[in-house]
């Protein structure tokens, strides 16, 4: 269960529209079933009450809309942002992708988001209706009488299990009380992939890449893919979008995307969330955040509105590229 | 009818791989389903739909159509097209099958004949599978098609023990009669049970009572212009997610690809919410995410019917449904822009 | 159409390059052997690639009534057109077709009063139309074409049109650049408005071709002087792919630009939403 309610969220807002703080409300909007939550732009209270939720599937972040919101909408939008979707929007406007002046950043605290596909994976499909019941979900199925009970923690996304901050590092205004960063275990499965031979390392890439459909979900959705032409969308790039042409360039395109997006990735997960073919997007992204911390030193994207990236910032100290070399080699 | 038990399977699986390449949904590492050629040791997957649907069997995601090389200012033209070998696809849901006779309309009846496609549907036999555990996300129903008695070249019944076998085109009788050895003669009995069952569950379903009503041929002028489209369209990513897992998705784009030793020249899947998808140097027609998203379901549920005798061209198999970032999908639409929410 | 070849094209030659404009050039194309690479209608259109660059659709400007060779004009714009631009004579394309429905001009425009209004590059569908008519020049009224570019230097076709169209028995031709020019002496202004000037009877069939906002403004000006929307053409330009009304991309409401287009008459486009 949220720490904070809906009702708690719809107040709040209904607040600082009819105060005239912002014009806007950029929220989760309920969809058909109790998990399918679109974001949405909210103007009144009618539509706050009718359709704003807030609940253990209310996974996206919406630090990416405000760059084309705050350019479409003439006039200053509240968003509600989780501890990690702060970091995005901190890196957003480390890259001057929107105006701060526009939003109103609420804080709200967040206990993990459950992943639909975990949860279908243990009641199968068939959901007529997921409700919470403190710490687990009741969920009931058209194959079952009973509503079958599922802890939260059970279903977490796996961001949310490796999750990095409950600290918020953006905000006008927080609700409720505010976390710390958190020693997560979020580069294990990193630390595995580098355990692996160079062959096994390169089955496990070919197994997960080969399903990818080349939807170009994981870009669309990525806080950090913010370019006004993506070099996928140029046709004489030669990495096209669209098909791939041979397996290689399936492979080309995740691998360019995770270098373009290295040093400025916050590791939101978005790209994993969306995936439909659940490839374990984000992995590749942490291994460029594990390798920075490790040849620079410590650095968190997005964790101050500023920094300069260690890939941006040169320093006598920096590692010479035959020391990364060696490092590769003891590590292979 | 004919009928063999779950445990015979493989056996029947080899029998039938022996004479073409077979393709079944298996599991892969993440969970989920998808076709794959069948060998020794495969397993067919508790799960009927798959991720991908079974479309790219016949209207793959890339293909190549023409190959070229050039020396000087000499161009020579290489036809790389072959004749397609015998295959089978089994485990086919009914919404799926139905999405063959959409694209049908579009690349087999329609002139010019799609030559690459036809040539797959040749040797293409598709063995159905009723679909005995739809999924929250499912309303084929909402397009008259039956999970319960789906079509294709054989129906395929799974109960507890056994598989029912029922072949529905000469192809069909031709396939069962080289399992004869396998399978055994049996009446309907357990099907007609199965039947009753499916029917049963597919009231239960949370879309159950979408309907069609408000969409179809002759609709445009009246829902073209809705300030619907807009709100729905609001947060969409422009990704091709719904058209890449959509069975009936037909658009495509046509490209070259330099390899180096000459020029192929490709199709692949192409999405209408790509915003270069009507792109050209002198404009573009569709200028926002808006007008590309409502081209989507224009197309299935107005502009393909009136090219198609009312048929619609969504099968209600649900994967956009299931797999939209941003939850956003054809039954809102259906339910917001033409049905009764929107009086 | 061979269905074998509806996506596969065959060899063409460019024969010879015509410098039209700053940026628009003519290409002759004929196949191998010297021959026309396939017969027309006017106002088709067909697909011209050079393999590794890409495949773009034209519309064809010779007139069917030439048996010998096809001419394209073509206005450097984008990667496709760009490469032909710097192509020499000799060098082989790709071309597949034809594609598109023609102007009826062996039903709808027979015996009828023409008015071609074109601006800029949209000369180049029309004048296949122009040319057919010309040549059938018994079965037609009164023939009046309004052409107007940029300068007098953007005008497409213009010594054919001052050497052969103006020359025609029944044949006017009114001419207007945007902005005075030396060396020019005639008219100056933009098209819709000359033709406001021009005022034109309602007894003929308007087909108009140019930029869309040429288009709306002559469309004005045609339904001021009377004209009705089932007397007026024009040929739509949407992207294209395939060509054979399958891939999708110039799909507009129920209809595919590429082969129940590109020429619709202005009561068949108010059906379609307004999307082109």
């Amino acid at each position: 269960m949220q720490a904070i309610t809906r009702e708690q969220l719809i107040n709040k807002a209904v607040a600082l529209l009819a105060d005239g703080t912002v014009k806007y409300v950029l929220g989760w909007k309920k969809g058909e079933f109790d998990y399918d939550i679109t974001p949405a732009v909210f103007e009144t209270a009618e539509e706050l009450n009718a359709d704003f939720v807030w609940n253990d599937f209310c996974g996206a972040n919406f630090s990416k809309y405000l760059v084309a919101k705050t350019r479409k909408l003439d006039g200053k939008i509240l968003v509600f942002l989780k501890p990690c979707d702060t970091y995005s929007f901190n890196q957003l406007l480390t890259e001057h992708r929107f105006d701060r002046d526009k939003v109103y950043a609420v804080g709200i605290p967040c206990n993990g988001m459950a992943d639909i596909a975990k949860v279908k994976e243990v009641c199968g499909d068939g959901i007529s209706s997921i409700a919470t019941e403190g710490d687990a979900l009741a969920v009931t199925t058209i194959y079952d009488d009973e509503p079958v009970k599922v802890a939260v923690e059970s279903v977490l996304a796996e961001r949310c299990l490796n999750c990095k901050s409950k600290k918020h590092v953006a905000y006008d205004e927080l609700m409720g009380e505010d976390g710390d960063t958190l020693d997560s275990n979020r580069f294990d499965e990193v630390a595995k992939l580098e355990a692996m031979t160079p062959d096994e390392r390169f089955a496990f890439w070919q197994n997960e890449l080969s399903r990818c459909i080349r939807c170009n979900a994981c870009r669309d959705v990525c806080p950090a893919c913010t370019c006004e032409k993506c070099v996928f969308d140029n046709p004489t790039s030669g990495v096209e979008n669209k098909a791939p042409a041979n397996s290689f360039e399936e492979k080309m395109f995740h691998i360019i995307r995770a270098f373009h997006v290295a040093g400025r990735c916050t590791d939101c997960g978005e790209c994993s969330r969306v995936c439909p073919q659940n490839i374990p997007l984000h992995l590749l992204n942490r291994k460029f955040i594990k390798d920075i911390n490790e040849f620079y030193g410590e650095y968190q994207a997005g964790a101050e509105v500023g920094s300069r990236a260690p890939l941006v910032n040169y320093t006598t100290e920096d590692l010479e590229p035959g020391e990364v070399f060696d490092r590769r080699d003891t590590n292979a | 009818m004919r009928k063999c038990s779950l445990d015979s399977l493989n056996a029947v699986f080899a029998k039938i791989a022996e004479a073409a390449e077979l393709y079944l949904p298996v599991n892969c590492t993440d969970g989920s389903a998808a076709f794959s050629k069948w060998e020794e040791g495969k397993e067919w997957s508790n799960n009927l739909n798959t991720v991908k649907s079974p479309k790219e069997f016949f209207f793959p995601q890339t293909e190549d159509l023409v190959a070229f090389k050039t020396s000087g200012k000499n161009i020579e033209i290489i036809d790389t097209r072959k004749e397609r070998e015998d295959f089978v696809v089994f485990g086919v849901r009914a919404c799926d099958v139905k999405a063959f006779e959409v694209l049908d309309n579009v690349f087999l009846l329609k002139e010019p004949y799609d030559s690459y496609y036809t040539n797959r549907r040749e040797h293409g036999v598709i063995i159905s599978v009723a679909c005995n555990r739809p999924a929250d996300t499912c309303f084929c129903k909402t397009f008259g098609i039956d999970p319960a008695d789906p079509q294709g070249d054989i129906s395929v019944w799974k109960t507890a023990d056994s598989l029912y076998w029922q072949a529905n085109t000469e192809r069909g009788a031709a396939l069962l009669e080289k399992i004869a050895d396998l399978t055994e003669d049996c009446d309907t009995a357990a099907v007609d049970a199965e039947k009753e069952k499916i029917t049963k569950i597919m009231s239960k379903l949370p879309l159950a009572n979408l309907t069609t009503e408000g969409w179809g041929a002759g609709k445009t002028q009246e829902l073209f212009d809705s300030p619907i489209w807009a709100e729905m369209s609001e947060a969409c990513l422009g990704c091709g997610t719904c058209t890449f897992v959509c069975p009936t998705c037909q658009c495509y784009d046509i490209k070259d690809f330099n390899t180096g030793k000459g020029v192929v020249r490709f199709r692949c899947w192409d999405s209408c919410m790509y915003s270069d998808f009507t792109k050209m140097s002198a404009g573009q027609p569709r200028l926002s995410q808006k007008e590309r998203f409502r081209q989507r379901f224009m197309h299935k549920l107005v502009y393909y019917p009136e090219n198609n005798n009312g048929l619609f061209s969504c099968v209600g198999c649900g994967r956009c449904v299931a797999k939209c970032p941003i939850s956003m999908n054809i039954a809102k639409v259906m339910k917001k822009i033409g049905g009764k929410e929107n009086e | 159409m061979n269905n074998v070849e509806a996506l596969i094209p065959k060899i063409g030659v460019i024969t010879d390059i015509r410098i039209d404009t700053p940026d628009i050039k003519t290409f002759r194309v004929v196949t191998p052997d010297g021959e026309k690479p396939f017969e027309h209608r006017p106002g088709q259109c067909a697909m011209l690639s050079m393999p590794g660059v890409g495949e773009a659709m034209f519309s064809i400007t010779s007139s069917p009534t030439n048996t010998e060779y096809m001419e394209f004009s073509i206005k450097k714009c984008g990667c496709v057109t760009e490469w032909l631009h710097q192509a020499e004579v000799g060098q082989q394309v790709t071309v597949r077709g034809p594609y598109g429905n023609p102007f009826p001009v062996d039903d709808a425009f027979r015996g009828k009063n023409m008015l071609f209004v074109a601006g800029g590059v949209g000369l180049a569908p029309l004048r296949s139309v122009i040319n057919y008519c010309r040549h059938y020049r018994e079965n037609y009224g009164t023939i009046d074409i309004v052409y107007g570019s940029r300068s007098k230097d953007d005008l497409l076709d213009y010594r054919e049109i001052i050497e052969e169209w103006s020359k025609d028995e029944g044949v006017n031709v009114h001419l207007t650049i945007d902005r005075e020019q030396e060396g020019w002496d005639g008219h100056v202004g933009f098209v819709p408005n000359y033709v406001k000037e021009l005022g034109f009877s309602t007894d003929k069939t308007a087909i108009l071709c140019g930029p869309p906002i040429m288009i709306k403004f002559t469309l004005d000006g045609l339904y001021s002087l009377g004209f009705e929307k089932t007397q007026i053409y024009t040929t739509l330009e949407m992207r294209m792919k395939c060509g054979i009304g399958k891939c999708g991309r110039c799909n507009v409401g129920s209809k595919y630009i590429c082969k129940d287009g590109p020429v619709f008459r202005f009561d068949e486009l108010d059906e379609l939403p307004d999307e082109y």
